[in-house]
């Protein structure tokens, strides 16, 4: 298929929300499983979009903003990759082989957006010496500009120059035993998104939780919202037997007892 | 206490201010930058209530400077800190004995116990559980797996901001005496067993690893039977060699190697196995 014009500035226009959400980190539009379907249906190929965001959403579960440190970037990561599966109309396999590279480069892209932004820091120093609100509001966002532009300049440039056969040629000029071998790994890679999670979620007395999941989920043929229904269950019932929780009012209860009494032996006393 | 609740109960801040306040926390990250994270957003979302507050130009240059300083917590719970600054800067407008080492210190002491909560709860228990349960239907082509997942999370984060910062501001001083009870570690662990319980769901439901090596092949009755790696690892446990290779990530990402660099490796990993006919 070709792109028309008004396609282009449709994915300008959602690029740009894409971009400024990715830093936000609020709305979740940069995730595969939104950004990846919005631009399936910009292209008119909603289905795809979706079936590649819940592909790419399970690899990207784990990317995520902590402290000062950022993922790579599922923001340009996703847009693209659609915008080339769609195009080109390639597999979800191919789909993923595109999107990793492009995560990789928008993760620099980042960290140079995110060191450009310090000017924005310190030209809010300077209006706060004037009291000037307005000023440091439109800096505020206006940084959030920098960010949008950051992924769509390259995902528009992508929409406005690519073609069918410029992506069948790139795909065609990569040997077989890549190919398999990508759709091979493609089933493995979660497991980084995974140990990203694990790693931050790590409780040593509460691993057994994991595992109990790990064994449930291997021989059990529920749906994931019917196991999150257990989790939650289990996570429920774990915080009200949890003996370390009812201590404190226990205790409370008992001291207050203790004064109670006290009062109450100070007065027969008198 | 009380004489804290009739500060409340006349407080200058109007519905206005509040859900000015709550329109900026939605851009909590909009400047971040790698020298004060959080902090012009921080001021930003001051600024309603210094507006409201202070009169004076130097009292407001004073304020705006306050809180231009580093700041950075989980931005879904970033509204508690929010509140109190708020009562803060009111109570102190209104000439009470605060000065700016206490508001300084309070913001710095509720980053850490908010980011502790908010960490595990937003990005290790909500987004991954919404975000898989999404993408499990979207992988059907349905509709309905991104929108579960835009509604879900996003229901819970901007009801955590708006409670969050109206439950800050309506308590005041009090909310730090409120933050070192029982509810941060409750609300802490409970979210990790429901997180971690989840997660090796995951590792076993939604990895696929095959290795196609043939271990044995006989023939009984005309019938071939073959035994592969992969059959004799499933009668052990279904899920093994993705749970190996969990937990052997989980070391390389403690050993501080960038996640992008373990993606290609394993890109390679596969490559490889599939040239040489061990993976499929």
């Amino acid at each position: 298929m070709t792109i028309s014009t008004l396609q282009i500035v449709l994915i300008f226009i959602f690029s740009c929300i894409c971009g400024a959400g990715s830093v936000l980190d609020e709305f979740q539009t940069h995730r595969p499983l939104i950004a990846c379907t919005i631009v399936g249906l910009i292209l008119g190929d909603p289905t795809k979009g979706i079936i590649l965001g819940g592909t790419l959403e399970l690899i990207a579960l784990g990317w995520m903003n902590i402290g000062a440190a950022q993922s790579p970037d599922s923001a340009l990561a996703s847009v693209i990759s659609t915008i080339l599966v769609v195009v080109g109309n390639q597999s979800i396999q191919e789909g993923i082989a595109i999107a990793l590279p492009v995560a990789a480069a928008g993760q620099v892209l980042t960290v140079f957006a995110r060191t450009i932004t310090v000017a924005f820091q310190h030209a809010a120093d300077k209006a706060a010496e004037d009291a000037n609100f307005n000023k440091i509001i439109a800096l505020h966002f206006s940084a959030l500009f920098v960010q949008a532009l950051r992924v769509a300049i390259p995902s528009t440039l992508v929409a406005a120059y690519v073609s069918p056969t410029m992506v069948q040629n790139m795909l065609d000029a990569i040997p077989d035993v890549v190919t398999g071998g990508l759709t091979v790994a493609g089933g493995m890679i979660v497991v980084v998104g995974y140990a990203m999670v694990l790693n931050m979620m790590y409780v040593k007395y509460l691993m057994p939780f994991f595992f109990l999941g790990f064994i449930l989920g291997g021989y059990l043929d529920f749906s994931l919202l019917a196991f999150g229904g257990i989790g939650l269950i289990l996570a429920i019932v774990y915080v009200q037997l949890n003996p370390n929780f009812a201590k404190p009012q226990a205790a409370a209860a008992t001291s207050a007892g203790t004064v109670a009494d006290d009062e109450l032996d100070d007065e027969l006393d008198d | 206490m009380s004489e804290k609740n009739e500060v409340i109960k006349n407080t200058k801040i109007t519905k206005k201010d509040m859900l000015q306040t709550f329109f900026f926390e939605n851009f909590q990250q909009a400047s971040f930058n790698y020298e004060r994270i959080h902090a012009l957003a921080f001021c930003v979302d001051m600024i309603p209530t210094i507006k409201r507050v202070y009169h004076k130009k130097e009292d407001q240059v004073a304020a705006l400077k306050r809180h231009l300083t580093f700041f950075n917590v989980t931005p879904a719970v970033c509204g508690p800190v929010v509140g109190v600054t708020m009562a803060m800067e009111e109570a102190k407008s209104d000439g009470e004995d605060i000065d700016e080492g206490t508001i300084n210190s309070l913001k710095i002491g509720l980053m850490g116990p908010l980011c502790g909560v908010g960490d595990p709860l937003i990005w290790g228990t909500l987004r991954p559980i919404t975000a898989a349960i999404g993408a499990s239907l979207a992988l059907n082509g349905s509709v309905a797996g991104p929108i579960l997942f835009f509604v879900a999370f996003n229901a819970v984060r901007l009801a955590l901001k708006w409670y969050g910062l109206k439950y800050g501001f309506q308590k005041g001083l009090d909310i730090v005496h409120d933050l070192s009870g029982n509810l941060l570690p409750k609300l802490t662990e409970g979210a990790t067993v429901l997180g971690l319980f989840v997660m090796g769901v995951l590792v076993t439901k939604w990895t696929s690893i095959n290795v196609p090596l043939v271990v044995s092949s006989t023939t009984a009755n005309g019938k071939t039977v073959v035994t592969t790696v992969q059959d004799i690892l499933d009668q052990l446990c279904p899920g093994l060699l993705a749970l190996g290779l969990t937990f052997l990530m989980m070391h390389f990402l403690k050993k501080k190697v960038n996640p992008i660099v373990l993606i290609f490796a394993l890109f390679a990993v596969g490559i490889v196995g599939y040239g040489l006919g061990i993976l499929a």
